[in-house]
């Protein structure tokens, strides 16, 4: 397959205007970048509400500096009101699950890094892939833009279930127009991601150069693969889910609106025969994928990292590529698990149970595997490998809780507490972030031809990394005493002595969110600073490392590389070196 | 740095199992007949997460430490993995994690495969932003009909019933807390009136989402052990976001002894 499909060798020229090189480029180098900035850029947008909301939770009667000028409805002398919380709440929900864990592990290193470490010259379809951004794109403007609108943005959470989302501003601010723009914007945040899902999956099967055999693909690719074949089927049911919902808000239709309803004394005749259950249920077939299409890249990048810098090849290679592929399947057969309490049958709940224990297995070997690599190596640490074991330890963590989560007798008196906060930040949210960290760092050489500073990042690291288990573990044990998520202010009784507790946690995600100006500096600073990189900085052994730093325009200056070994080929004893490129002639006895 | 990366894992891990073990966040008294089989489910899965957790986690912790780059020139061990390892702990984990899924399987049957014991004490519930309130059959062990048109907020007449014209609803009880007698299966009929709810008491082991359009059935017994503690009072809060006044949205479960449950009842009567 591969040798039948290797590109075709022709040097190709950068197109010279500044519109076509940069802004609307095809090149997959510029529009990884594009993705990557975009999801910066949000993830910052979504840390600085999350950093407002844990302020308004400990100090409620604290005015909080400028949000008045932000939001004078929403923050009337800096003191945010309830739905505001709310708003605040749902937006960050949406940036960082669209916006950054979405887009920047996927669409930002995946087009960057798939190309060069396949060997092609760039993505299958590239002016699907320039539109796949610009369409993104257009989903953060029309979703940010919420923030402006008089009725203000949306509260009813990044889940947005109907009724409340459903039935436009009667049931409360933030549902009018707010909720409208919510809804246009994960539609066609659906479509870029349908568009770059094509797009990855054509140049994975289509473009591999001579001698990149399935099992020769590095680790990354696989997960980008597949990623873009569960982006594919997932993606797809939340459009069809999206679009139902805008019928419902502004078409007269009733997919996920009952009769009978009475909302702000308002008796709601022009509904009636739909379910919201059945929102839920296509909600949740696409948004249970999500978290392993946020999450498997990382898993890819982090295996890349351990095994380049423990100097040893990957440990089980072929179960690490089967695993991937069993979530994948599995993810699509779980989705249940988040519906335990929703009224939807019982009996179907211990299937969905069942199917949830499952998919914990094929993760467990991830870990295993991950240690097993570990193991023996000769670890050099650098800032990437830190946050690569970081996400170790925190897949570990996070991915044990949810086996409480997975049971439904147990569930039952955690659901909707912040033991599940605690649980899908740590595992999908912390975890994906510091692979996009550990990301960072590695390719950051081959991006931007300089090296970023180790010594910030290693500062940057430490804070952060201590920081989030600070903030997330106690999460768990709030949840264990009943704390209920998605409250403004804790009225209740049984919360009173939790307080400490909260205002321990905002604290430290004061320190974490601060620790973060340093990688913004250490990133921009080494782009102009950072110490020249060459061309294999880190030893290693994939494609991307054989050209130069940044890369041509048509990543191998018109030469096929051919590969002749797998991607992780550290330590060959006998070698020349202590590695062996992927392209590299050498024949030794014992590498694979 | 290897040993500041060992060091720091192993007593993230030391403190987060420590505050596990000696409870000191830990649930609300039980005062449910099924509740400590949760409990116990509970604690099972946290020894086997806890030991799997602490395992990896050292593990981690150990390995980065004791294959640290020492610069002595040592290579590292060339190896491609180990077919049966891989095999063992796949089976190993498989059977740790569908095993102890089944173990749970009862509880979770005893909830909801079976209905609530004849003569259930049937109430129903409704929510509405932000709000509960609990009707009560009365005497005739029927809950007459509702009429949306009648609903209004402002009189009290939150079910929407017609007491002149409806024979059944004529003895309806409407309260804005839930009392129960202790010891007698309860039956809770779950309806909203507007958005998705929830009915979540921590001390009972018991949530449910409450979906408009759909009617919940719940069952459960509260025990002895309710009286004991704050004086039977318990909150009732919606954990499904509802809209701005989400979190202030609760209502309180009253468990009094069967007699001050009829007394309770008869003030409730006197008072529609």
């Amino acid at each position: 397959m591969a040798e039948a499909h290797a590109p075709t060798a022709h040097a190709q020229h950068a197109p010279q205007g500044f519109i076509r090189k940069y802004i609307f480029s095809l090149d997959h180098k510029v529009i990884g970048k594009q993705y990557y900035f975009l999801a910066l850029f949000s993830v910052f947008v979504g840390l600085l509400l999350s950093i407002l909301m844990r302020w308004h939770l400990v100090w409620p009667d604290a005015h909080i500096p400028l949000l008045d000028k932000l939001s004078p409805v929403g923050a009337p002398g800096g003191l945010m009101t309830p739905e505001y919380y709310l708003s605040l709440m749902t937006m960050h929900g949406t940036i960082m699950i669209f916006f950054v864990l979405t887009t920047a592990p996927q669409s930002g290193f995946g087009n960057y890094f798939l190309p060069i470490q396949i060997g092609a010259e760039d993505m299958a379809f590239p002016r699907l892939n320039m539109l796949s951004f610009w369409v993104t794109l257009a989903a953060l403007l029309t979703l940010l833009s919420s923030f402006f609108v008089s009725d203000g943005p949306p509260l009813a959470g990044w889940t947005a279930y109907p009724p409340l989302s459903a039935v436009g501003s009667v049931s409360g601010p933030g549902e009018g127009l707010g909720q409208d723009l919510w809804v246009i914007s994960i539609a066609l945040f659906c479509v870029g991601a349908l568009l770059g899902a094509l797009n990855f999956i054509a140049t994975t099967l289509e473009l591999r150069t001579r001698g990149m055999k399935l099992m020769r693909l590095p680790l990354t690719c696989w997960a980008w693969f597949i990623t873009a074949i569960v982006g594919l089927l997932s993606f797809a049911v939340l459009f069809a889910a999206g679009v139902l919902l805008l019928l419902d808000r502004v078409g007269g239709t009733s997919f996920f609106v009952p009769a009978g309803l009475i909302v702000s004394d308002k008796i709601l005749s022009n509904h009636s025969g739909g379910s919201p259950l059945l929102y839920q249920h296509l909600f949740w077939f696409f948004g249970h994928p999500e978290v392993y299409i946020a999450i498997l890249p990382g898993m890819g990048i982090t295996s890349h990292i351990l095994s380049c810098f423990s100097r040893k090849p990957i440990f089980g290679y072929r179960a690490m590529t089967y695993s991937l592929m069993a979530i994948g399947f599995l993810s699509f057969t779980v989705w249940g698990h988040h519906m335990f309490v929703s009224g939807m049958s019982p009996y179907t709940a211990f299937a969905f149970s069942v199917m949830t224990m499952a998919i914990g297995v094929p993760s467990a070997i991830k870990t295993f595997n991950w240690l097993g690599t570990l193991w023996g190596g000769r670890l050099r640490l650098t800032t990437a490998m830190l946050f690569s074991i970081g996400f170790v330890s925190l897949f570990v963590s996070g991915g044990l809780s949810g086996l409480f989560l997975a049971q439904p007798p147990v569930d039952v008196n955690l659901h909707a507490t912040y033991f599940v906060v605690g649980h899908f930040h740590l595992v999908m949210g912390v975890a994906a972030i510091f692979a996009m960290f550990g990301g960072t760092f590695y390719w950051f050489p081959k991006m931007f031809g300089r090296m970023m500073n180790e010594t910030l990042g290693k500062i940057h690291f430490w804070l952060t990394f201590v920081g989030v288990y600070a903030i997330f573990m106690p999460m768990h044990y709030l949840g264990v005493e009943g704390n209920v998520r998605r409250y403004s202010t804790f009225i209740d009784d049984f919360m009173q002595p939790l307080l400490p507790v909260h205002k321990f946690m905002s604290i430290w995600a004061f320190i974490v969110g601060g620790a973060q100006l340093i990688f913004i500096f250490n990133l921009f600073w080494s782009m102009f600073k950072g110490e020249k990189a060459g061309i294999n900085p880190w030893e290693s052994t994939s494609l991307e490392w054989t050209v130069p730093s940044p890369p041509p325009h048509d990543n191998f200056a018109g030469k096929i590389p051919v590969v002749y070994h797998g991607p992780y080929e550290y330590g060959v004893p006998g070698a020349e070196k202590d590695y062996i490129m992927q392209d590299s002639p050498e024949v030794v006895a014992e590498s694979h | 740095m290897a040993l500041a990366v060992a060091l720091v894992v192993t007593l993230i891990t030391l403190i987060s199992v420590g505050i596990f073990v000696a409870k000191v966040y830990w649930f609300p008294v039980d005062i449910s007949t099924h509740g400590a089989a949760m409990d116990h489910q509970f604690l099972l899965t946290l020894i086997i997460c806890g030991v799997i957790f602490v395992a990896a986690q050292l593990g981690l912790a150990y390995f980065v430490w004791r294959y640290r780059d020492k610069g002595d020139g040592r290579k590292a061990t060339y190896s491609h993995g180990n077919n049966k390892l891989e095999a063992t702990w796949t089976i190993a984990a498989a059977i740790v994690f569908i095993g102890l899924n089944f173990l749970g399987y009862n509880i979770w049957a005893k909830m909801h495969f079976t209905g609530a014991a004849p003569g259930a004490l049937k109430i129903q519930v409704q929510a509405q932003q932000f709000a509960f309130y609990f009707r009560y059959p009365g005497p005739d062990g029927e809950f007459g009909p509702t009429h949306l048109e009648k609903v209004d907020d402002a009189i009290g007449n939150f079910f929407g019933l017609d007491r002149a014209h409806d024979q059944a609803s004529k003895d309806d009880i409407v309260t804005a807390t839930l009392g129960i007698p202790v010891n007698r299966p309860v039956e809770l009929i779950l309806r909203s009136q507007d958005v998705e709810h929830s009915f979540f008491v921590r001390e009972l082991r018991m949530q449910q989402d409450i979906v408009p359009g759909m009617e919940i059935p719940i069952h459960f017994t509260a025990t002895e052990e309710a009286l004991k503690h704050n004086g039977g009072r318990y909150e009732i809060v919606c954990t499904q976001l509802c809209g701005l006044g989400h979190y202030k949205m609760r209502a309180f479960l009253q468990v009094m002894t069967e007699q001050d449950y009829e007394k309770w009842l008869q003030t409730q009567a006197a008072a529609q």
